[in-house]
């Protein structure tokens, strides 16, 4: 039986590396009592996939891990359990069944939403911050330089951006370093197929208005995580954890 | 959440973030306006190697449990954040309320290692607390060594203001109560120093004279105040079965070295080897029960998650209830995907069967410590491992399924010939002959792989070979080559893989481990001179530690190679652990005659361990 975890990590947790939080989720699901299923041999392994691993230094309320477990227990008590063995900035916020037929986190991931504050004081007004958003993403191409380990390569951002705006509705993303009353909101898209960092954004973001990124610190939140149940020329994005059921 | 020490900015920047911001699984969060003792608990080395220490997490679990209390950890901060501390002015923190360090009462800080010594002055000096305690007064902590280093604490001892010798679960409330009483009657440092100093364990090493005669060896070691015992007397715990041990024991983000829970199924051993200090100074045996240990198993997988238990103990083939124990945990923890990892057990027909139970055999080896390479040298080392034993226990291993063999040895031992060096070739060889003579064509899973690696042998204080001259370097490294080519002159030497330890390194372990309070001076060198992180190879600068011996007005072979008389005052002579020197020097005297010294169980040899505990210990039976 395949079960979807929903989780955020928070505050001075953005410093945990992903292959340290699947190690954490290892160690909690012991701790919890989770009937998890284990895989043969002599070092036996937990069957559980992370949807999209997040960067260190980033913050998140719309994480995801799906495992396989041998029984099922009422999500309030799964997510009860969980959060009793966690450390302060990981908090657990549901616990659904998947369909048998569903395909795994990872796979299945292609968007997520981001939510950039910034940190120390207000840069701009609303207004002027909306408007530099608008003309930057109103441009016919977003051209940025993509360095891989081999080579430098110029691409074009834009189609991989679907939707870009300033936003007020920070409130519950808003960390103790930073005093921002807004911020922007922006949703890419994000799996093997395609992936774009919202710290590239910024960079272009920060580039096109002419400014330096290093002089505008950032906190950058992912909000949530989506699978795309449409076609790529019309997705139909529908989050993670809607896939899933509550177990009652 | 609590605020921390170190900036975003500054934590984006470093290798390894998670190792300074705390908030792990089962740190202890405490209201500071709740208590009235600060403890900082120190492993001067990085995180990921300090988190390992099972010693540390017990005396957390212990302070912690205690009203009024407050301990926390600090670590040595890596060479990068090293940097940035120092440029920006930092203080050293605590990893639980990221408060610094000098505002402590107490800096406990263990001494694993003569190589961390310079790591202590660095937390000292990042933590803005003057390195040498006789200039710290009432305003800084009180910085408190133990640990196996603080057996012969002397080269050490201008840095610190107490050394607690002995087993940490014992006299820790006494003096902290001290301290407490002491702060009521607005008392100094020096008669809260001098309370310690009647504590059992305690050595205030302010306290004692050192003179010395005119070839450098010591002429006097004298208490300066009325206080202070002539002879420290070690700590132990009188019953295992019945003191703290952690139920919850810290569990980090990053993989630590031992990422696994750890069971201490007894300390001590039976076994007399003329060169382990741990075999004497954690005399006697004391087993811990096997219903204690099953209920610790149970609650530490409960309270921590991990995937893997061990057993640590110094031979655990002894405890006398092992087949009992691993049953138990095999059958507890079958289905919950937890691995047991086995400490190296003697290898025969039970431990075999257990190994086939929990490792892959096709990719385990197996794990023979000779030490030494011929029968004659193994019985002036008092290793009770016959050349029979190896070969009937690798027989057994090899007609299981297991082809991977690691041979442990020392060069340098004393007495040894070059027919002692040659040995660990021909011991390997013949292994190796004995696998393919054993095993027919058809069923070998390929090649026999030997791995024999030596290491170089340093005299320690209260060990039989305490009285020992050690190789020079180039002895060393010329015993090396010996027995490389050696190898190479061996039949099977395709099969045998030969490794040796560095050489450098080793004798600069050899004068710490035997020196005396005048290497203060050259530790204090060596750390202005920039070195740091001596036990991590890439680190070790062995030319910096050779200029700042010399410009301290020593020399490395007085405390290396130089023969010691009898009856020459030893540095670490003050401290009585229970085993006499009149034992050791007749040990000194059977190596030399050749002669073995049986173990614990078969007889009791008179060592004088027995004065500390009798009761429950392997002295009563």
């Amino acid at each position: 039986m395949k079960v979807r975890i929903k989780f955020g990590k928070k505050g001075y947790m953005k410093f945990i590396g992903h292959l340290d939080i699947m190690r954490f989720f290892q160690k909690l699901n012991r701790r919890a009592g989770i009937d998890i299923s284990y895989s043969e041999g002599f070092s036996p392994h937990q069957k559980i996939s992370f949807a999209a691993p997040l960067g260190v230094g980033l913050q998140s309320t719309g994480e995801y891990v799906d495992m396989e477990v041998n029984s099922l227990m009422p999500s309030a008590e799964a997510v009860k359990r969980l959060n009793d063995e966690c450390v302060e900035g990981i908090e657990i916020y549901s616990f659904k069944q998947l369909p048998e037929d569903s395909g795994n986190a990872m796979s299945i991931v292609a968007a997520a939403d981001y939510i950039v504050t910034f940190k120390y004081n207000n840069l701009f007004s609303l207004r002027r911050l909306s408007e530099i958003v608008n003309n930057f993403y109103n441009q016919d191409t977003i051209e940025v330089l993509k360095k891989t380990k081999k080579s430098e390569k110029t691409t074009d951002i834009k189609p991989l951006i679907y939707s870009i705006d300033a936003t007020n509705e920070v409130e519950n993303t808003v960390s103790d370093d930073d005093v921002s009353e807004y911020g922007i909101k922006m949703q890419l898209a994000t799996g093997s197929v395609n992936n774009l960092k919202p710290e590239l954004v910024m960079d272009a973001l920060f580039a096109f208005a002419g400014y330096d990124s290093v002089d505008f610190p950032i906190n950058i939140y992912r909000t949530e995580v989506y699978a795309n149940k449409g076609t790529e020329e019309e997705p139909d994005f529908i989050s993670l954890d809607d896939l899933g059921n509550d177990i009652i | 959440m609590r605020k921390l020490a170190l900036s975003d900015d500054i934590l984006m920047k470093v290798d390894k973030p998670a190792r300074y911001i705390g908030n792990e699984v089962n740190m202890v969060v405490k209201n500071i306006n709740e208590i009235d003792i600060r403890f900082a608990m120190c492993f001067p080395d990085v995180y990921d190697i300090g988190m390992s220490h099972l010693g540390i997490q017990i005396l957390y679990d212990m302070f912690n449990k205690m009203d009024g209390v407050y301990c926390e950890r600090v670590y040595s901060p890596w060479t990068d954040l090293d940097e940035i501390m120092r440029k920006e002015n930092i203080p050293l923190f605590a990893l639980e309320s990221q408060d610094p360090i000098k505002d402590f009462d107490f800096l406990g800080i263990t001494l694993q290692y003569e190589m961390c010594y310079t790591n202590i002055l660095q937390i000292l000096d990042l933590a803005g607390i003057p390195l040498l305690a006789k200039d710290r007064d009432e305003r800084f902590p009180i910085v408190i060594g133990g640990g196996p280093c603080s057996y012969n604490p002397e080269p050490i001892a201008d840095f610190f203001d107490i050394f607690y010798i002995g087993e940490g679960e014992t006299v820790y409330e006494d003096l902290i109560n001290a301290y407490r009483e002491n702060r009521k009657n607005n008392g100094s440092k020096t008669d809260f120093l001098k309370m310690a100093a009647q504590i059992g364990g305690l050595y205030v090493p302010a306290f004692y004279d050192v003179t010395y005669n005119e070839d450098g060896t010591i002429k006097a070691f004298e208490p300066n105040v009325p206080e202070a015992p002539r002879k420290v007397r070690k700590e132990v715990v009188t019953d295992l079965s019945d003191t703290v041990y952690p139920d919850k024991p810290l569990v980090p983000f990053i993989k630590s070295v031992q990422d696994r829970m750890v069971l201490e199924i007894q300390r001590g051993c039976i076994r007399g080897c003329r060169f382990c200090q741990a075999g004497t100074i954690y005399r006697p045996l004391r087993e811990r029960n096997l219903e204690f240990l099953k209920e610790k198993a149970v609650s530490m997988l409960e309270t921590t998650g991990h995937e893997e238990i061990s057993l640590s103990s110094l031979s655990s083939s002894d405890y006398s209830q092992l087949k009992e124990l691993l049953d138990f945990l095999l059958d507890e923890f079958k289905g919950k995907g937890v691995n047991i990892s086995l400490p190296s057990l003697r290898i025969d027909a039970f431990s075999l069967d257990v190994m086939s139970k929990v490792q892959d055999i096709k990719k385990s080896s197996l794990t023979f410590a000779p030490e030494a390479g011929t029968q004659r040298l193994r019985n002036v080392i008092n290793k009770g491992l016959t050349e029979d034993d190896i070969m009937n226990g690798a027989s057994l291993a090899f007609e299981g399924g297991w082809n991977r063999v690691k041979l442990y040895f020392m060069l340098g031992l004393p007495t040894e010939t070059i027919e002692d060096m040659e040995g660990i070739a021909v011991l390997s060889d013949k292994i190796a002959r004995l696998y393919y003579e054993l095993i027919p064509k058809e069923k070998r899973n390929g090649k026999v792989q030997i791995v024999a690696s030596s290491s170089f042998f340093v005299p320690k204080p209260f060990t039989p070979f305490q009285w020992a001259p050690m190789c020079t370097r180039e002895e060393f490294i010329e015993r090396a080559m010996i027995v490389k080519n050696k190898v190479n002159d061996m039949l099977n030497r395709k099969s045998i893989k030969y490794n040796w330890h560095e050489a450098d390194v080793t004798i600069l372990e050899g004068v710490l481990a035997r020196g005396d309070r005048r290497l203060g001076k050259a530790i204090l060198n060596a750390y202005n001179d920039g070195c740091l992180y001596d036990a991590w190879g890439e680190h070790f600068i062995f030319d910096k530690w050779v200029k700042a011996i010399n410009d301290a007005g020593l020399n490395i072979e007085f405390y290396t190679t130089r023969p010691r008389d009898l009856d020459e005052i030893f540095p670490w002579d003050f401290i009585d652990i229970g085993v006499t020197k009149d034992f050791l020097k007749r040990e000194w005297n059977n190596a030399l005659e050749e002669k073995v010294t049986p173990n614990c169980s078969v007889k009791c040899s008179g060592c004088g361990a027995a004065s500390l505990v009798y009761e429950g210990t392997v002295c009563q039976r």
